[in-house]
């Protein structure tokens, strides 16, 4: 069924902290990983070894220069996976009830065995969170994990994304937003977790918190005197050595 | 966005089998037996030649018939129990004049209508999507509906009457393409907002996110030159209207001519369409750079 929920008793997403990621792809690998392993069906490279390889991912890092007004330019390291949209337009473009929004915890996924792989959907997301595999021929996309997170085979600090599991700086956050107290919640409400392109009309439910204002010093540099050269021309015993040696057979 | 053929014939073909049948639906021309058996024909040889190549696009091929459920929400379910329901009402309709030589009017209206709404869902497939500003406006639909009923009319042989509808049809497609221009930074959608980071100050790309290419970028971030672009417009808009238009005022032309002014609207038709998923650009090419707004 492709219309969306009215609501959902959870809202489940992820919060991303931009001052904190580092950039270093772990999540991307992490959830590849997981991924290809578990629900559905698994996430294909074309093309791996050789000179244009390419491949199914559901999470994805960019990086952007902020160049402020004034002072140095920011870079920002910007981890992507399906926001899970509360006005999910990704959802109500499939034409098989393939693409549907779990009234439970508002999970946004794919039934693989509908998926006719029009490729619909994906033209519908503005976030290119979804992508179509070019082996299996149907619709991928980040389903927020939903088999590690109910998955009582595994230990329970395990029960979070990969992604988030993973992620060596903290950076991704795993929470029900519909909860006011939750971590999500909390951390959204604390450090101001933005929408992303809230113009689409999408209501995103995963947030992203801007990275915090830098630290401001003056220019100085005490140690810049110590670095002035020494004596360019050497004398005394040196000045001595140095003539004698230039004056032996091989000295300049 | 990737010009894909079988969409292109899809949306070319097809409108214009689809076009032929309001014709022949609202009994322009009045034929029947088998005169009416090669109208009836070459229609169906349009829009079904066209679903089929539709089907071409399609990851699983094999599991279409799933497409004909979510009609509530889906706009290409929507189309699919249109251009379905069509066929079947105008076989029945078809059928009545080829073999009975009777017109069951009625029929033949219902038809007309279906194959109406066929080509509007098809045109709703693209205004629904928000994420395509040049694509997100009722202008879309009313351009598709336009070039189908227009070279309908000319198949059908109603000359007068696609005269006027060629020009109108020229005017929806120049001004699609004038708004068209400005629709992306019209809608507001840009890196800042992209990326929520527009506060901080000026966003640029700095790394994507992977060396190689991706669906994503095969998909969308197709781009077209402008001058070549603006080459292609004149061309369609020559091949599509001009030929055509200046042929009908032409005394005495034959079926030779005729047949001339046809392939020529379908050429510019198909260059048309081409330009209208080459042109059009998804704001997901933002997170890549791909257009700097
Ligand atoms: S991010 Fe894209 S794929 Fe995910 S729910 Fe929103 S629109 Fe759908
Ligand atoms: S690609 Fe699959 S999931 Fe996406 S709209 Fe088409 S049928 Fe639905
Ligand atoms: S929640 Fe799971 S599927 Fe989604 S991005 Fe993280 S690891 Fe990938």
């Amino acid at each position: 069924m492709t219309t969306l929920p009215t609501s959902t008793q959870k809202k489940l997403g992820l919060v991303i902290d931009l001052d904190t990621c580092v950039g270093c792809h772990a999540c991307v690998v992490s959830c590849k990983g997981w991924n290809t392993e578990n629900y559905g069906a698994p996430l294909s490279d074309q093309d791996p070894y050789g000179a244009a390889p390419s491949g199914t991912f559901l999470n994805r890092v960019h990086s952007y220069e902020v160049q402020p007004d004034h002072g140095q330019a920011a870079l920002v390291h910007f981890p992507k996976s399906c926001l899970h949209c509360e006005d999910a337009p990704c959802v109500t473009v499939c034409p098989t009830g393939a693409s549907y929004k779990r009234v439970e915890d508002g999970i946004v996924l794919v039934n693989e065995s509908d998926c006719i792989g029009c490729g619909l959907c994906a033209w519908a997301c503005p976030y290119g969170a979804r992508e179509m595999d070019a082996e299996e021929k149907v619709m991928k996309k980040c389903t927020l994990c939903v088999d590690r997170i109910y998955n009582e085979n595994l230990p329970e600090v395990d029960r979070v994304p990969a992604c988030v599991r993973t992620c060596p700086a903290g950076a991704r956050h795993f929470g029900d937003f519909a909860d006011p107290d939750s971590n999500v919640s909390v951390l959204t409400a604390e450090r101001g977790g933005i929408e992303l392109m809230p113009e689409q009309g999408t209501k995103p439910v995963n947030r992203y918190l801007p990275p915090r204002a830098r630290d401001r010093t003056e220019d100085v540099d005490i140690l810049a005197p110590f670095l002035d050269p020494i004596a360019a021309e050497p004398q005394g015993f040196m000045g001595w050595l140095d003539k004698a040696l230039t004056a032996m057979p091989g000295g300049r | 966005m990737h010009p894909a053929p079988s969409v292109i014939i899809f949306s070319s073909v097809s409108g214009l089998g689809f076009g032929l049948l309001v014709w022949l639906g609202l009994g322009f021309p009045d034929v029947t037996g088998m005169v009416a058996f090669v109208f009836f024909v070459v229609a169906y040889v349009l829009a079904v030649g066209g679903l089929l190549a539709s089907t071409a696009h399609l990851g699983h091929p094999e599991r279409a018939i799933k497409a004909f459920r979510q009609w509530r929400s889906s706009w290409l379910s929507r189309e699919g129990v249109c251009a379905v329901s069509a066929l079947i009402v105008m076989a029945l309709y078809g059928a009545g004049l080829v073999f009975f030589g009777a017109s069951w009017t009625i029929l033949g209206y219902l038809g007309a209508a279906l194959s109406l709404a066929t080509v509007f869902t098809t045109g709703m497939i693209y205004a629904q999507m928000k994420t395509v500003p040049r694509w997100n406006h009722f202008l879309t639909p009313a351009m598709f509906l336009a070039y189908s009923v227009a070279g309908g009319a000319i198949l059908a042989n109603r000359w007068t009457d696609a005269f006027f509808l060629l020009l109108l049809t020229a005017v929806l497609q120049i001004t699609v393409w004038w708004r068209g221009d400005t629709a992306l930074a019209a809608s507001g959608t840009t890196l800042a907002t992209a990326t929520g980071l527009g506060e901080m100050g000026g966003v640029r790309p700095f790394e994507p996110p992977h060396t190689g290419t991706n669906y994503l970028l095969n998909e969308f971030g197709y781009q077209i030159g402008r001058k070549h672009a603006q080459k292609l417009r004149i061309i369609a808009l020559v091949l599509a209207f001009v030929v055509p238009l200046v042929i009908m005022l032409l005394p005495h032309a034959g079926h030779m001519a005729a047949g001339v002014a046809v392939l020529s609207h379908i050429c510019g038709v198909l260059t048309s369409r081409w330009l209208f998923f080459a042109e059009a650009e998804h704001v997901v090419g933002l997170y890549y750079g791909t257009r700097a707004v």
